[in-house]
């Protein structure tokens, strides 16, 4: 077998692995909404006062926070179909991701929510201010520019932990990269395409996210200009 | 069959592959330490070669996904003539990996000790060796054990993607009995468990426990 960096298979396997990358893109911004939508619903299960849905509500979380998102995928995966719930693997890939970084978002959201000041509240309580207006006119504008930064960091953690899902067979980036190894016999090229296209996509991306936080803090009054 | 003659007959198995998981979980987290800590100082260098040096590591290691360095130091690096076992590609994948994120939190830390303590050390004629030693780094443990707790239990989760190149761990494992017994929910729902137990009961009260330590050191 010839040794080193092959740039002739590299180029051929080149169109197969950007069509690969779409999925994957498409793969973290489904995910994405999904968690962001979950992350609300989590949220409002801290918020209610009912103690028990509290209680059962901080143990779910803490459980998904704190078990692997891969054992997870395979539990979506091979437990579902027991219960007759026949899903396809893209769809559990999703629902498993949205579920996992949901609960990593609802604490950002709790944090931004918490980052307002008690203040403002008192304020609006002071100006009998209905609590829907209170949170959509006043508490909700304040608070997500603090949630900003915490947001777009998940945003690239599931880009970034998307190749998982080629575990149970989603045809992105990482499972295009295996699958044309294996037929060909040589992975350098593959995943070090993998790693560089990860590296192109996710670099400006963390730097597109620090500039947010950067115009957040200056917008906040955090740092001066 | 029951779950409790699920556990009899294959408990023992999940159990050798959860004491796999703990030596990963052990290897890669002395290794992550290391690594942040000479990167988390060598980013701070006034040298700009160390210090571009210690910004690409950590771009390159946070910017990739961990599943694929894992892939390339498993199956690519043969390539170049260096096979490693599988239980050694795993630990250095996890350490590489964790030891950019934790270089930056350990850069955070120094940075956050006040300007006055170098100053300070400095006024005393401190050597530099002794100004790091003995005032800086006791000052920066209870700084950075919280986010680096948080990071160590990620480590934890982190570790089940070893499994993918053969190590047989606790996920190796609970892959292994699904694909002979098709008793999904037994095997995978008890590997989440053993998880949630490691951290939950185990990693995370030691955790803790070393930022009371730190916090008690400088009498806070």
């Amino acid at each position: 077998m010839e040794m080193g960096f092959r740039w002739d298979f590299a180029y051929e396997i080149l169109p197969q692995m950007l069509w690969a990358t779409l999925n994957t893109i498409i793969a973290a911004g489904v995910g994405y909404a999904i968690a962001l939508v979950v992350g609300l619903f989590f949220l409002l299960g801290q918020r209610t006062p009912y103690k028990i849905v509290n209680v059962i509500n901080r143990e779910l979380v803490e459980f998904i926070r704190s078990t692997p998102l891969l054992i997870q995928l395979f539990f979506v995966y091979f437990v579902l179909p027991q219960f007759g719930i026949k899903l396809s693997a893209w769809l559990c890939g999703m629902i498993t991701i949205g579920l996992h970084f949901g609960t990593y978002l609802s604490e950002v959201y709790r944090g931004a929510l918490e980052g307002v000041s008690k203040t403002q509240w008192e304020a609006c309580r002071a100006l009998n201010f209905s609590t829907v207006y209170t949170y959509r006119r006043i508490v909700l504008p304040q608070a997500f520019p603090i949630a900003i930064p915490g947001m777009g960091n998940y945003l690239v953690g599931i880009f970034k932990d998307t190749p998982l899902l080629s575990t149970i067979g989603v045809a992105e980036l990482f499972h295009a990269a295996t699958a044309v190894g294996g037929y060909n016999y040589r992975y350098l090229e593959p995943y070090t395409m993998v790693g560089i296209i990860f590296l192109t996509l996710s670099i400006p991306a963390a730097m597109w996210v620090r500039n947010l936080e950067k115009k957040v803090n200056v917008a906040q009054g955090k740092v001066k200009q | 069959m029951s779950y409790f003659a699920f556990l009899t007959e294959h408990g023992p198995t999940l159990l050798l592959g959860t004491v796999t998981t703990i030596k990963v979980l052990v290897c890669s987290a002395i290794l992550y330490v290391i690594i942040s800590m000479i990167f988390g100082l060598m980013r701070l260098s006034k040298n700009p070669a160390i210090q571009g040096i210690a910004t690409v590591y950590i771009e390159f290691f946070r910017g990739t996904s961990l599943l694929v360095q894992l892939f390339w130091v498993y199956y690519v690096l043969p390539f170049f003539g260096l096979s490693l076992e599988a239980f050694v590609a795993g630990v250095v994948a996890l350490g590489m990996n964790f030891g950019a994120y934790g270089a930056e939190i350990v850069r955070a830390g120094i940075l956050a000790v006040p300007k006055g303590q170098w100053e300070a050390a400095h006024a005393l004629n401190f050597s530099p060796a002794k100004r790091i030693k003995r005032i800086i780094i006791p000052q920066i443990f209870p700084i950075i054990l919280p986010p680096a707790a948080n990071l160590t239990v990620e480590l934890l989760k982190a570790t089940a993607l070893v499994a993918l190149v053969t190590v047989v761990d606790l996920t190796f494992e609970a892959k292994q009995i699904n694909s002979i017994t098709w008793l999904s929910a037994q095997c995978f729902g008890t590997a989440l468990l053993i998880y949630y137990i490691m951290a939950r009961f185990a990693l995370v009260p030691f955790l803790r426990w070393l930022e009371v330590v730190a916090a008690r050191k400088v009498g806070r």
